[in-house]
């Protein structure tokens, strides 16, 4: 291969529109071919997966947010895109003399691409890294940790609501004395929660982890088992009750459903499941929230749910009405009402 | 110089004989008056006429805890009158002696325990050693094949691992001896100039004392621990040697241990190979997308390429009674059965009744499987045919662009239990993005929900299905994995498997290279799917 004449594009706008275009029609020969034809002409494998890939992602993620594309569609484009980043990862090779990563996805969290635009950066940084998946349960990974020994485990996490997961997927890493890197937007702004649950450290995106992967990392001697008084035990009863009590909680706001909220007399079951879910996102970041002890993680489930509905031609009232619901059933819990309370102020 | 009022001689015979450490003092020039035996020996310098110093502290202050001269005292002092106090002091270094080695112990009883990777054990166990015991601390472990493995710390370096040839183990010093499992050799023995540039570079500088003592395993030694003290007159004294001993004698242990769960996992994993869905082979002509996590035993699919003169894909899914070893040695055998009925052409409903044979025959045990076979083919215009056949399984659907589900209508009775009679098989066309899916009861059994004990039901399958209208195969796949995860809200499940096959479907040509897509039948079909975009609470 001969190097190339001109100097390699940049991935400006008209080269993300067309893979935009691509991903959105499913166009899967498409966009490996856009991939391929930029890796010839020279764009770094970590710029096309980071400015083309990663970008488009994030316009995926708002195009269906501002209700332009279906979930179908940006499933669809996922697919797609996991199938280009496998095309840039062919392209690339690396040896790995840095030492061996083990990434995965938090059990229940299904948004794997990120993780997996990491781990192909991770690799062209120099590591082994062996990408577990999507929603990796807790005791697959420690039986992966004992096996293969590696360096470090980085876990990503996208939605909070996973987040008492992660903290037990976290605490048994630590146990085995492996060192935990922690990625995502689950882990709050600037990766608040992240050390409050255990991880040795935090990374916003995949580039700032390959950064902070390449320093003074991974750290020696982590000691494993949490100091007395820090048992690593969040949440309180508050967050037990709340969980053990989801199933009453959901179903007794849906028995009282038509009464706050008329409209609700003509959904159909699918309206009427929708709105189950709904409920149930509300009763999960809410326990999410007690058991991390953030108020934000709620109020910012709130604001960014009441945008979702505002596009979608869904009145604020109900969503008003699906936090009513739920508050006047929550009697003898003093934080949940209050984190209902500073919620609903900030409602339109 | 206040003057102490001649005691008794019974008295001062008492007083030099109690095994407390007392000393007299004068409040006015805090000098002794009296020191006994014991205060003499833990403070040598307390005697008579001299002033109050040492590891006392500053007049006013009433207790101490200190090393002095090599050991560890405490004192109280306690005023007598106006004009005399008292110190009374207790040597207890035999006691922070203890606590140390308990502290030690318990580390390394806990830190040896979490990792049962025998890399990270060796790693734990030098830096453990470096910690409590010695500047340089490095494990070797007996040679396999000829070569050692070895970890090692050096002062102000990180973690080191390697192999050497077991040839070079006879340089050092008593390691030969170590790995053979005889009794450790006292360091005063070994000469740590002997101790090659391999083990100790030379630019650490001279090597006081070496220790090399053997890591006992499972009734063979685990490894051999070598330990250095840097500086020319550094020794081991016989309490280090013997706390190393101790230390040892866990670490081996911890690697013997995690030697062991390599062993056996290494083993469970060439059996699991055979047991696990496969990587699924990529086929000109249509996708095909699998689910993951499946546990060993119980449900199972596999995917036989084409091979020979047999130009057809064969698909199957099934799920056998039972669970565990049995079940998996059951799921082995069916897919063994299927792989030899392809390569002589059988279809979807020879191939059930043949199995129906083998496992009729195989025993009295009563085993049963229930699955779906499928023979898959490319045929004109992108479509692709898929010939069905079903012992006792839930009909496989399909997913038309439309997003009409339908069910396959085949019929046929479990594999396993009687002769088979009755086996319907029937034909399926799949249009360009069209999509069958194959699945066991796992996931319309799979109990959550808002309730917490619904069955997630086929009505629901349905639904979440139809809502996959237009997606890539592993997109519908992961889908579904992630709608029946949501069911279950981190609830048990039992196995859930799923197959897809999917004829692609037609992009045009002429959107490549850019310019604005056209409406194509995916977009129109997927956002009618949109459950979101309808009203809600």
């Amino acid at each position: 291969m001969t190097a190339p004449a001109r100097p390699a594009p940049r991935i400006d706008s008209p080269i993300a529109d067309r893979y935009l275009a691509l991903v959105a029609d499913s166009d899967e020969v498409g966009a490996i071919e856009l991939v391929g034809e930029l890796h010839a002409q020279g764009v770094p494998a970590e710029r096309i997966i980071l400015d083309l890939i990663g970008a488009t992602q994030r316009r995926v993620g708002e195009l269906w947010a501002a209700n332009e594309w279906s979930v179908a569609r940006e499933h669809a484009a996922t697919a797609v895109s996991e199938r280009a980043l496998a095309t840039v990862a062919a392209h690339t090779t690396t040896r790995a003399p840095k030492g061996r990563i083990t990434l995965a996805c938090v059990d229940g969290e299904w948004h794997g691409m990120p993780a997996r635009m990491l781990a192909e950066l991770l690799r062209l940084d120099g590591w082994r890294v062996d990408f577990l998946g999507a929603s990796i349960p807790g005791r697959h990974l420690i039986t992966h940790l004992h096996q293969t020994g590696p360096d470090a485990v980085a876990l990503s996490c996208m939605i909070p609501t996973r987040l008492p997961r992660a903290h037990a997927a976290i605490t048994a890493c630590r146990a085995t004395g492996v060192p935990v890197i922690a990625g995502g937007r689950g882990f709050g702004p600037g990766g608040r929660y992240a050390a409050r649950l255990g991880a040795h450290a935090w990374a916003g995106s995949g580039e700032a982890a390959v950064a902070r992967l390449a320093t003074d990392w991974p750290p020696r001697n982590v000691i494993g088992l949490p100091a007395v008084g820090t048992d690593g035990h969040l949440g309180d009863e508050e967050y037990t009750h709340l969980v053990h009590g989801r199933p009453n909680l959901i179903a007794t706001a849906m028995e009282r459903l038509v009464a706050a909220y008329p409209a609700a007399h003509e959904y159909s079951t699918d309206q009427n499941e929708s709105t189950v879910e709904d409920i149930g996102h509300i009763v999960d970041f809410l326990a999410a929230a007690l058991y991390v002890g953030e108020q934000e993680i709620f109020t910012d489930f709130i604001v960014w749910t009441s945008g979702v509905l505002a596009s979608r031609g869904v009145p604020p009232v109900a969503l008003r009405t699906g936090l009513r619901l739920i508050h006047d059933q929550l009697t003898d819990f003093p934080a949940a009402v209050a984190m209902l309370d500073a919620a609903m102020v900030r409602l339109p | 110089m206040t003057v102490v009022a001649p005691a008794s001689a019974l008295l001062q015979a008492a007083f030099e004989a109690a095994g407390e450490g007392m000393l007299l003092c004068d409040t006015a020039g805090h000098t002794v008056l009296l020191a006994n035996a014991a205060a003499r020996r833990l403070v040598p310098g307390a005697l008579p006429g001299e002033p109050v110093t040492g590891p006392f502290p500053e007049p006013g202050a009433d207790s101490f805890r200190c090393e002095f001269e090599g050991r560890s005292l405490s004192g109280t002092r306690r005023d007598l009158d106006g004009e005399h106090y008292a110190w009374f002091i207790r040597d207890e270094t035999e006691q922070a002696r203890h606590i140390a080695h308990s502290a030690f112990l318990a580390e390394v009883g806990w830190r040896l325990s979490t990792s049962l990777h025998v890399g990270r054990v060796m790693r734990t166990v030098v830096e453990l050693a470096v910690q409590y015991l010695a500047d340089t601390a490095m494990v070797v472990l007996p040679p396999h094949r000829h070569r050692s493995s070895w970890t090692r710390l050096l002062p102000e370096r990180a973690v080191e691992e390697g192999t050497l040839p077991e040839r070079l183990l006879d340089g050092v010093p008593g390691l030969v001896e170590s790995l053979g499992g005889f009794p450790p050799i006292p360091s005063r023995w070994l000469d740590p100039a002997q101790a090659p540039g391999w083990l100790l570079p030379a630019e650490l500088g001279p090597v006081g004392a070496m220790l090399v003592t053997p890591l006992p395993g499972n009734a063979e030694p685990a490894g051999a621990l070598i330990l250095a003290r840097h500086g020319a007159t550094a020794v081991f004294g016989e309490e280090d040697e013997a706390l190393a001993r101790v230390f040892a004698a866990r670490a081996g242990m911890a690697i013997a241990a995690a030697t062991l769960y390599h062993e056996q996992s290494e083993t469970a994993d060439i059996l699991k190979a055979d047991l696990l869905p496969p990587d699924l082979p990529v086929i000109d002509g249509f996708e095909l997308a699998g689910s993951h996590h499946l546990h060993i035993g119980g449900d199972f699919y596999d995917v036989f390429g084409p091979a020979g003169d047999s130009t057809d894909t064969v698909i199957a899914l099934g799920d056998v009674c039972g669970t565990g070893p049995e079940a998996a040695v059951l799921t082995g055998k069916v897919r063994q059965t299927l792989g030899a009925l392809r390569l002589v052409r059988a279809e979807p409903e020879a191939m059930l009744r043949v199995l129906n044979d083998v496992l009729l025959r195989s025993g009295p045990r009563s085993r049963f499987v229930t699955m779906v076979v499928g023979s898959v083919r490319r045929v004109e215009h992108g479509r692709v045919r898929l010939e069905l056949a079903t012992g006792g399984h839930p009909s496989p659907l399909v997913l038309r662009t439309d997003g009409t589900v339908e069910e396959v209508p085949i019929q046929g009775a479990l594999i396993g239990v009687m002769p088979l009679t009755d086996i319907r098989p029937a034909t399926v066309e799949l249009g360009p993005g069209e999509l069958c899916l194959l699945y066991s009861d796992g996931l319309t059994e799979a109990r959550g929900g808002p309730a917490g004990r619904g069955h997630f039901g086929e009505d629901r399958l349905h639904r979440a299905l139809a809502d996959c209208a237009g997606m890539p195969a592993t997109a519908v796949v992961e889908r579904l994995s992630q709608v029946v995860s949501d069911w279950l809200h981190g609830g048990q499940s039992d196995d859930i498997a799923m197959l897809a096959v999917r004829a692609p479907a037609r992009t045009a040509l002429s959107l490549r290279g850019g310019g604005v897509p056209e409406q194509s039948p995916f977009l129109i079909a997927a956002r009618r799917g949109d459950r979101r975009s309808r009203a809600r609470s």
